[in-house]
């Protein structure tokens, strides 16, 4: 059987797994319906809650998986310390860009695989040329990436609680958010 | 059988679920975070590897994030792929310029669109890479393991486009003629 370590390792067969892994999730991402900009957009006009729905469901199923394969060492933690100039801010931007495209860099791809000629054109040059920008800006916005690091990386290290503790309580704040939508007919 | 693959629209939950499962395979696999971003910065790289090789090699942010064909550039022609699988097995692939919402707000111009599609890429590519990460990375890969960074992340991409999309459709398509 070959090892985790030699997948890991090895160049060609990451390229087919990352091609695969992209399948799944495009796949996935057009099935649940959003690479429409209408749902999309739809969520941040708060009409359409695809969305948030989605992704918590992506969340709830994942962090409960993840922790586990980490607690049997096949995971390992990829969380990075960040900052308020860097975090925050560069959120802030992606948020404007997201709203105007109404794809993020996921959709944005799976937009272009059901036809959506202005993912194409509009959103995947953009990005490439946003991408691109921020490269050459790079060396002058270094100073401002690292200003105002936060406390923690992870949110138990933050909150001085177990992790397992803080599994459990976040999984059925994101179940009863998740109830409390459907309640409402969202 | 194979029925559910040709249903155009899945419950989220469903996807979602099964994107949370994709999410753990890639940290199985190939010990990474699923993200979308970087393969911009390496598809940009190589672009300008064509160019100039040694002026592109020669910039810092090329020595992080080497542009080359590896599994994170990968992700973003998968999901092409995936979601064309998608949509021509349910028959809802079709050639689309102006998406039905902005078209009943902005009308049905195509070079409009497409100027704000770009101007929003260019925005999202620039923030992406500001903030470290994407919607997948941040927004799911992120929370998933619980980082502070990426949920304070993921809350800013929100309130960034809940305003700007509230301003478009609520404010200006308002106010148009």
């Amino acid at each position: 059987m070959t090892s985790l370590a030699a997948i890991r390792t090895s160049s060609r067969g990451q390229v087919v797994l990352g091609l695969v892994t992209g399948i799944l999730f495009g796949f996935l991402l057009q099935k649940g319906g959003v690479t429409d900009y209408g749902v999309i957009e739809g969520q941040l006009l708060l009409t359409d809650f695809t969305v948030i729905k989605l992704m918590l469901s992506a969340v709830i199923v994942g962090m409960i998986a993840f922790h586990l394969l980490k607690h049997s060492g096949f995971a390992n933690l990829h969380a990075a310390h960040g900052t308020l100039g860097s975090n925050v801010i560069g959120g802030l931007i992606f948020g404007a860009g997201f709203a105007l495209l109404g794809y993020c860099p996921g959709t944005v791809a799976g937009a272009v695989g059901t036809g959506a000629l202005d993912a194409l054109f509009g959103g995947m040059i953009g990005l490439l040329l946003g991408a691109g920008f921020f490269a050459r800006l790079y060396p002058n916005l270094k100073s401002t990436l690292v200003r105002g690091p936060f406390p923690a990386v992870t949110v138990p290290e933050f909150l001085h609680l177990n992790l397992w503790v803080v599994i459990v309580l976040l999984e059925a704040f994101m179940i009863g958010f998740l109830v409390l939508l459907e309640q409402y007919g969202l | 059988m194979l029925e559910f693959l040709t249903i155009a629209r899945w419950s989220p939950y469903i996807a979602g679920a099964g994107i949370g499962i994709v999410s753990c395979l890639a940290f199985v696999f190939a010990d990474r975070p699923l993200g979308c971003s970087t393969a911009f910065v390496k598809a940009r790289g190589l672009i300008g590897k064509m160019i100039s090789a040694e002026k592109t090699m020669a910039m810092e942010y090329y020595q992080d994030i080497v542009p080359k064909v590896d599994w994170p550039f990968m992700i973003i022609p998968g999901i092409i792929i995936g979601a064309f699988f998608s949509s021509f097995l349910s028959g809802t692939f079709h050639f689309l310029w102006v998406p039905a919402l902005w078209a009943s707000v902005f009308g049905n111009n195509v070079v409009l669109r497409v100027v704000v599609a770009l101007a929003g890429g260019i925005l999202l590519g620039f923030g992406a890479r500001w903030a470290g990460g994407c919607t997948s990375g941040h927004g799911i890969s992120g929370s998933i393991q619980l980082s502070l960074a990426s949920i304070i992340t993921a809350a800013c991409f929100f309130i960034g486009g809940i305003a700007v999309a509230m301003l478009l459709y609520r404010v200006i398509g308002v106010a148009l003629p």
